[in-house]
């Protein structure tokens, strides 16, 4: 076993992140005579999209939780292939918490295993990044209630665990998973009294000729749609969740209707019953490792924070790549599509001219989506003066108030540092929305976050090692 | 068109720690005062510390003079707004590793002696009394009973929120982009990338970037970014009590060295994780994480507390400290214009040097005889380069 960074030899290109971007860059950089690592914190390829069931429960058919499930199998094949051949390292159970500049390239410095036992670092020419996206949350009164779940969480909790956060379930929130998510619950047994969302759908249908040029998204949707129509789903438009209920766990929640501005409208108010609530308000990129490096960044239509790629995917880092959802919330077939691409470009090597067709439609479609789902500024009109705002260190709306108009607070950083909100487990990738917007400075800037995750000081303290072959 | 106000006595250029209590101060003394900052309060340095509140690593001299004389003053601050800063007396713990180590700290603490510094030896096999997690192979210690610690962002927003209610206005988000003069030199008041402040004096609060100010102004003020960072510990209960750090910290501190050097310094907060420092450097502004800075800190933590290898490492603070060569600060009027004022320049001792630095600025703006003698805190005291 190598026990240091100059006995393994260096990887032409390291891959952080085995979802769909990921495994087909990493599949095309072999393809293209590449000498790849792939590195992910699961033990297994697919990412949060691809999710696998849990061993255990011989699950059959993930295919039927899955939408492209096959455009997996295929890249697994390919991955596969290529590990026989050794020219592509799966790195899995890998969780990079740091990115290295050296002389020539990078040190990927990783922790290893479930317990973050171990250390590593991997050495590598250039860096691909694709880390995918995180859950954005709005919190409102209720939202720590047993029961209330991330939408994304409720889709994780089925495809991995085949288990259903509740019976009667609440979808609520803004953007195209809840659809997806109230599809999937439905499909597997629960009652969906509603799905709530805040916007009006409108932003597609202003310009539907970007809409039409992607026709696999209107099967997706119509798909959707049909399921959702089969169990009687209601949708209701311009509404939000503003409180849910219980004291152990939801009872119910109290949904309002919206105005253009996200506001709630006083007298809307209306109770359902429900035992649990999946909430999501859409995805933020995950792109700390690519922040604290200090790549440039942009912010999307949908108020998210985003890295600035160049047509071939290049961050504005020298040798950092990034593909998919950290080049702005997209989808699974886009972020294939930037793989793709930016495995070409790494490779010098010039991509199919249709390759590059398709990415730009399906991120012309990714910015519309973006736009309609954007929140608006109106939703902390359903937050009270106790409402937890950081789950972590149980920070309330008050004291971030306090910090914002007593003590001088503008921005989210200053918050952070006057309230603790920000400073716990989840390191502000939760309550980072919300406080930006309180602190009054509208959306949030670009996380920075010099450990991507937490790391055990014995690893820091000891020296660097070199990662096995995976 | 830039905004015009009504004329001020003071403005203060800087939200930090050291603006803060200039403000605090000049506003208790009756002054008109605006304090203006290009980013948020306690954006700069005073955001990325500890809070020390020391005197146990300063030799006699003028710097150990200012310090006795900022605890005091964070003392009385204390009695309204100890809970607000999350102030605590919880004193200083100075180990070392060597029977040499500990003749050196003896030698030290009895100068300190003779100025007010009160140190108690600790012998080897006390020292677990003070600190229960402290590893036996230490040779000895010596116990500072003044030493305390605040959160410094909390420390400045306070002071600034007092300031605010005695008068003071603060401007954030504003570059100061001219220092305006008369024809005979004299300050005029400041303007900014939005507005036009009119005073009669000009404090220079500016921390990392107050050699700037100063040129703005036409003096030279050599302020340097000395880089450090500090390791913050998962919330943990209260396993360390006092401040803790190992004997050679003292000689890191006044050395002059640009390579890296660490020395443990580690200590519990109010709000639950352990500050692992301190990391020196000179190397400009570069923010880039240091592999190797990171890597020492944590192994001197867990040699000096072994406990600490089994936590988890959440994230870094990394935080420019603004020296002069000869490690003083800059405190007091400028000779070379009249109404320039510099409060910067205090190293990694800014936040327990604040409070006699903006008590000392406040006496020479209302025309009293300043406590301590400013003239080994001259800013002229600098060859121009």
């Amino acid at each position: 076993m190598p026990t240091s960074p100059s006995d393994v030899p260096r990887y032409d290109l390291a891959v952080i992140g085995a979802g769909p971007a990921g495994l087909a860059a990493a599949v095309t950089a072999a393809d293209l005579g590449l000498r790849c690592a792939l590195l992910d914190a699961g033990r297994q390829t697919g990412g949060q999209y691809y999710r696998h069931p849990a061993p255990g429960l011989g699950a059959a058919r993930p295919d039927r939780l899955h939408h492209g499930w096959s455009a997996y199998t295929g890249l697994a094949d390919r991955l596969a292939a290529h590990e026989r051949a050794g020219r592509v390292g799966f790195l899995g159970g890998h969780q990079v918490w740091a990115l290295e500049r050296t002389g020539d390239g990078y040190a990927v410095h990783v922790t290893l295993g479930p317990e973050a036992a171990d250390r590593a670092t991997v050495p590598a020419a250039a860096v691909l990044l694709a880390t995918g996206a995180y859950e954005r949350q709005l919190p409102f009164p209720g939202w720590t209630l047993p029961g209330v779940v991330t939408a994304g969480g409720a889709q994780a909790m089925l495809k991995a665990g085949l288990v259903l956060p509740g019976r009667r379930i609440v979808v609520a929130g803004s953007g195209p998973l809840l659809l997806a998510a109230a599809s999937s619950l439905v499909t597997a047994g629960a009652e969906v009294p509603a799905v709530v969302e805040a916007t009006a759908y409108l932003g597609y249908a202003r310009r539907p000729g970007v809409l039409a040029a992607v026709p696999a998204k209107l099967v997706e949707g119509a798909g959707h749609g049909s399921a959702l129509l089969r169990h009687r789903v209601r949708l209701r438009l311009r509404s939000a969740v503003v409180e849910a209920h219980g004291t152990d766990r939801v009872t119910a929640v109290t949904v309002a209707r919206l105005d253009a501005d996200w506001r709630p409208v006083p007298g809307t108010e209306r109770r359902i019953d429900c035992d649990a609530l999946a909430v999501g308000h859409g995805l933020l990129p995950q792109i700390e490792l690519a922040t604290e490096l200090g790549a440039a960044t942009r912010t999307g239509p949908d108020g998210a924070v985003a890295l600035q790629v160049d047509a071939r995917m290049l961050t504005t880092v020298p040798g950092l790549w990034s593909a998919g959802e950290t080049n702005g919330v997209g989808g699974a077939d886009l972020a294939i599509a930037e793989g793709e691409l930016a495995a070409h470009a790494v490779a010098d090597r010039a991509p199919r001219p249709a390759l590059v067709r398709r990415r730009a439609r399906l991120r012309a479609f990714a910015e519309l989506m973006a736009a309609a789902h954007r929140p608006g500024p109106g939703w902390t009109g359903w937050l009270r003066p106790d409402t937890d705002v950081c789950r972590c260190e149980e920070v309330p709306v008050a004291r971030i108030r306090e910090a914002v108009e007593e003590l001088g607070a503008g921005d989210p950083r200053t918050v952070k540092l006057l309230t603790r909100a920000g400073m716990g487990w989840c390191q502000g990738r939760m309550c980072g929305p919300a406080v930006a917007w309180l602190a009054g400075s509208g959306e949030p800037g670009p996380d920075r976050r010099p450990f991507a995750c937490p790391v055990p000081l014995s690893q820091l303290a000891a020296e660097q090692r070199a990662a096995a072959e995976g | 068109m830039l905004k015009t106000e009504p004329p001020l006595d003071v403005v203060v250029v800087g939200a930090g720690v050291v603006g803060a209590a200039c403000a605090y101060y000049a506003a208790r003394a009756g002054l008109a005062v605006t304090v203006v900052d290009r980013g948020p309060v306690a954006g700069g340095t005073t955001g990325a510390g500890e809070g020390n509140l020391l005197v146990s690593d300063k030799e006699p001299g003028p710097e150990l003079d200012l310090a006795l004389l900022s605890l005091r003053l964070w003392r009385e601050l204390a009695d309204d707004l100890g809970a607000a800063m999350e102030y605590e007396p919880k004193g200083g713990v100075v180990v070392s590793s060597t029977p040499a180590g500990q003749e050196a700290l003896r030698a030290f603490a009895a100068q300190q002696a003779a100025v007010g510094v009160v140190a108690e030896e600790i012998p080897a096999e006390r020292l677990q009394e003070l600190e229960p997690h402290l590893s036996p192979r230490m040779a000895g210690g010596f116990h500072y009973p003044q030493d305390a610690q605040v959160q410094p962002a909390l420390a400045a927003a306070h002071l600034l929120r007092e300031a605010r209610r005695l008068g003071a206005k603060l401007i954030t988000g504003e570059t100061v982009r001219a220092v305006r003069r008369r024809p005979d030199g004299a300050v005029l008041g400041v303007e900014t990338d939005r507005r036009r402040l009119d005073a009669p004096a000009v404090v220079n609060a500016a921390g990392t970037w107050g050699g700037e100010l100063a040129g703005l102004a036409g003096v030279h003020l050599p302020v340097l970014p000395r880089r450090g960072f500090v390791l913050v510990t998962e919330p943990l209960p209260r396993i360390i009590r006092h401040k803790v750090y190992a004997a050679d910290y003292v000689a890191d501190v006044a050395s002059g060295s640009a390579g890296l050097q660490t020395s443990a310094v580690i200590e519990g907060t109010p709000g639950g994780p352990v500050l692992i420092g301190a990391s020196r450097e000179r190397v400009g502004f570069d923010r880039t994480l240091s592999q190797e800075a990171l890597h020492r800190l944590a192994a001197q933590a867990a040699e000096l507390f072994p406990v600490l290898a089994d936590v988890t490492v959440m994230r870094v603070y990394r935080g420019f400290r603004p020296y002069l060569p000869d490690h003083l600060p800059a405190i007091g009027a400028d000779p070379r214009v009249p109404g320039l004022y510099h409060a910067c320049g205090h190293e990694g001792a800014g936040i327990g040097l604040a409070p006699a630095t903006g008590l000392l600025i406040a006496e020479q703006l209302t025309g009293k005889q300043p406590e301590l003698d400013l003239v080994p805190f001259r800013a002229d005291r600098f060859p121009a380069a």
